[in-house]
């Protein structure tokens, strides 16, 4: 229910600046994620929204509030944003319920029914309320803290990194109640993360953040689709990277002349396409024919990597094939590219 | 309040706050926090400035001596003789307790012993005996033994405990895995040990050698009673004369000088090696040797330490209690007052030492900044300074410039604050590692604001680090003798001083319900640190 804007915000510790000239919009009640590497600065972005941080410029409005930036100033516990971390960083001297009704004022942290409804909410069973948090399970812990940054019914809600402490099934569990959890209240929500199939799948805004600034922001199918450069493409998820020549909105590569998308720049470019674009038939049947060099299996898909005997690079030309009847290596089979494909200048 | 301790508190603030000022853009930058940090800073400051005070006033005091004769003085004989039964104390104690204390550790975590809960409370038991009452003990059990000898042996029994307390908890913490890995990489037994267990054994051994050389130099109560000359026992008697002049201020600098040494040597002898975990993952206890054949020796052993250091202290105390209630006029009245007054000077030194580290502590938590660490060293010095040489600061700074608070209540518990300042240090840091910024700033996403945060989110957290703190200092306090003896205004008596009174005129029956007052007020002392050191882990 609150809209978030960050314009021009530099910030970072000591002399360093970790975030340069950021700008960034997230809509009223979508969203975000924000995928980057490790040191990128995404977590500076999410502590300078929560008000942990001072930029050193530039200005941050949360909903209908300036409230950093142009000499105002408004301290993390007026802002109305929850915060969710890496660890949960559940209080340990208070029990579960403890930790829910802690931001609610004194005369309602009495009342059960909204520490109950919360626990519902995240989808934990309610005889939970009365454990201590070291009784729970990381991910119990990582649903507590959502309930308990719920609990004030903040317009925006923070997450940094919640599920990277998570084995893989615990992971999808927690990260689907999350997703039920938001859409249920309406929050806008930020999450930060550097796994691409979380950013993808989670939000309905990816931003990518790198040297210290935002590197390109949009839809998930837009950017998978169309990433801005072969960097932000291989960030994003496996990329096959060719040279090509372009001429009137279509690219001329070994794979022949294919249909290119967004903005496509003239002369040589290097031609992105991912994995899943290329579709093996039998020999003969496809656009061109190629030879399978290895198959790494996966169970629900493989990855087939094909020789060209044809064309000029011999390397990282691979497919990615549903997994359930794989090629072996030495079959010979015919390629067919489906889908239009991206073209970058040539680096 | 008057004029003039309004401005020397704005003075004080405004230098707070010009150290602080290349502090605070970093401290601010990190944490987005500000209002507030600078009187933090300036406290901070100003207790510093009177820890390192007594430093001060004793070099101040002795150099105005002038130097010729200063080195008239310092080059008698009597100095080299001081400096040669000083050295020859430490000499024989320091290696004695640490060979006591690792062997016992060793034998009690890492070997198939039986009972060794038991054998680890009777181990650290001597800890709750004060040792000039152990060597009230020894004197009346075999009067024969004084000199080196005696002083050797009871403070060996009486400190080994400092040594058996680090090691111990280290070789429970130490991830075993090592070894194994040592010995898959085709080491002995004896090799993996020597070459993986000893290197990160070493910050324990040269921390306890270290802090029983500091006991060793500041020690008065053991060597008065065993006729023993060290620094410390003629600074005491040179102002029982009631000496007017600076050489004990002289003498008292040569022994600051050597605590220094001491505390530079252990610095030295550490080095700049890390000894940390490596990794996260489920440690698993650590596998403990058979004995075999050494079963009854090695208990034989335990058994004959825990004899001498606990049951014959122990044991003498209640012989002359009882000798003290069968006299016909015997009176309890005394003692409980002695007792009350105790306690109450206690409390209040505990929670002067626990309001002066407070401010230090949350700056070097919080902000890694030079003055933090400028701090944290300054406390480490305060740590060797004897209480000989805190009890002679203050007494030279009340008689020069301070005639009113001279014998007052008030100068002692400031000794105290200064001397123990360093141990509820060390509570208070763990109380706020205990209570991360993280969590401050959860409680402020939430709605709370920065005092709403202290009072239910990091108080709640430091609350058992700063009792056991508290409780730390004041059981120090409640058995502290040199500075009590320099500083306690006439007409006050506490347990040590009342008992420290009657043993020298060889009242030893009417010495006895003191010492028994004293030795169960230790015992929660000594519970707690077998708590926190050798459980929690």
């Amino acid at each position: 229910m609150t809209e978030v804007r960050l314009r021009g915000v530099t910030a970072g510790y000591g002399r360093e600046a970790v975030l340069d000239d950021v700008d960034l919009v997230v809509r009223e009640g979508t969203t975000t994620a924000v995928l980057g590497g490790s040191g990128s600065g995404k977590t500076t972005l999410l502590r300078v929204v929560a008000g942990f941080l001072r930029p050193r410029s530039g200005e941050v409005v949360v909903g209908d509030r300036t409230v950093a930036g142009d000499g105002a100033w408004v301290p993390p516990e007026r802002r109305g944003v929850g915060y969710v971390r890496q660890e949960g960083g559940l209080f340990p001297h208070l029990s579960v319920a403890g930790n829910i009704a802690f931001g609610l004022p004194w005369p309602r942290r009495r009342h059960r029914d909204r520490v109950l409804e919360l626990l519902d909410l995240v989808g934990l069973p309610s005889d939970l309320a009365d454990r201590r948090p070291d009784q729970l399970s990381g991910g119990q812990q990582q649903r507590v803290a959502l309930a308990r940054a719920l609990a004030p019914r903040p317009g925006l809600v923070l997450l940094d990194e919640p599920f990277s402490s998570l084995d893989t099934a615990l992971r999808a569990a927690t990260r689907d109640a999350t997703a039920r959890a938001l859409r249920a209240t309406g929050a806008t929500a930020v999450l930060v993360t550097h796994d691409q199939s979380e950013a993808l799948s989670f939000a309905d805004q990816v931003a990518i953040v790198g040297g210290g600034g935002i590197r390109q922001a949009g839809p998930p199918r837009v950017l998978y689709g169309e990433p801005v450069d072969a960097e932000v493409a291989e960030f994003l998820g496996d990329a096959v990277l060719v040279p090509g020549v372009s001429s009137d909105g279509r690219v001329l590569c070994e794979f022949g002349a294919l249909p290119a998308r967004g903005y496509v720049p003239r002369g040589d470019v290097e031609v992105m396409l991912r994995p899943e674009q290329i579709t093996l038939t039998a020999a003969g049947a496809g656009q061109l024919d190629a030879v399978v060099l290895r198959v790494a299996y996966f169970g629900h898909d493989a990855v087939v990597e094909l020789d060209l005997p044809d064309a000029a690079s011999k390397h990282g030309i691979r497919a990615r094939v549903v997994g359930h009847q794989p090629p072996e290596p030495g079959d010979k089979v015919g390629l067919v590219v489906v889908g239009p494909v991206r073209a970058f200048p040539q680096r | 309040m008057p004029a003039s301790s309004r401005t020397r508190a704005a003075a004080t603030a405004a230098s707070g706050a010009r150290v602080a000022t290349g502090t605070r853009g970093v401290a601010v930058a990190r944490r987005g926090i500000g209002a507030g940090t600078r009187g933090v800073v300036a406290a901070a400051t100003a207790v510093t400035a009177l820890t390192v005070l007594p430093l001060l006033v004793v070099l101040a005091d002795a150099s105005s001596a002038g130097l010729a004769e200063a080195a008239d003085f310092l080059l008698r004989p009597r100095v080299g003789e001081l400096l040669g039964s000083t050295g020859a104390l430490v000499a024989v104690t320091v290696p004695a307790t640490l060979v006591l204390g690792t062997l016992a550790a060793w034998v009690v975590e890492r070997t198939a012993l039986p009972w060794p809960g038991l054998w680890r409370t009777l181990l650290l038991a001597p800890l709750a005996v004060p040792a000039f009452v152990s060597a009230y003990a020894w004197v009346t059990v075999a009067p024969w033994l004084d000199g080196l000898a005696g002083a050797a042996l009871v403070t060996t029994l009486a400190y080994y405990p400092f040594v058996f307390l680090p090691v111990a908890a280290l070789l429970r913490a130490l991830d075993p895995s090592d070894e194994e890995v040592a010995r898959s990489l085709g080491l002995s037994p004896a090799a993996a040990v020597v070459r993986t267990v000893l290197p990160r054994l070493l910050p324990a051994l040269t921390g306890g050698a270290l802090l029983v050389t500091l006991h060793l130099l500041a020690e008065y109560g053991v060597l008065e009673m065993m006729r023993f000359q060290t620094f410390t026992t003629a600074i005491m008697q040179r102002y029982a004369v009631g000496f007017a002049d600076s050489t004990g201020s002289l003498l008292a600098s040569v022994l600051l000088t050597l605590c220094l040494l001491a505390l530079t040597l252990e610095v030295v002898a550490r080095g700049r090696r890390r000894v940390a975990r490596v990794g996260s993952g489920a440690q698993r206890p650590a596998p403990r040797a058979a004995l075999g054949a050494w079963t009854v020796p090695v208990l034989a052993g335990l058994v004959a330490v825990v004899a001498l250091a606990l049951v014959v202290p122990v044991g003498t105390v209640g012989r002359w209690l009882l000798r003290a209630l069968a006299e016909p006029d015997a009176s309890s009245a005394g003692l409980v007052q002695v007792t009350v007054a105790t306690i109450g000077l206690a409390l209040l030194g505990g929670l002067a030492a626990i309001v002066a580290a407070l401010p230090g502590a949350w700056l070097v938590n919080r902000y890694r900044t030079t003055l933090a660490v400028l701090l944290e060293r300054a406390t480490y010095l305060a740590s060797a300074l004897p209480g000989v040489v805190v009890g002679l600061a203050l007494v030279t700074i009340a008689v020069d410039w301070a005639r009113p608070v001279y014998q007052t209540t008030w100068l002692t518990v400031l000794a105290y604050a200064i001397l123990f300042l360093p141990r509820a240090m060390v509570s208070l840091r763990a109380g706020l590692a205990a209570a991360p910024p993280e969590l401050s700033e959860s409680a402020r996403s939430l709605g709370l604001r920065g005092p709403a945060t202290l009072v239910r989110v990091v108080l709640p957290l430091m609350a058992p680090s700063v009792l056991t703190g508290f409780v730390l200092v004041t059981l120090a306090v409640s058995t502290e003798l040199t500075a009590t003896l320099l500083l306690a205004p006439t007409g006050t008596d506490t347990l040590a001083l009342a008992f420290w009174r009657e043993t020298s005129e060889l009242d030893y029956a009417a010495a006895a319900p003191y010492a028994a007052v004293m030795i169960a007020l230790s015992v929660p002392l000594t519970l707690l640190l077998r708590r926190h050191v050798l459980e929690e882990r």
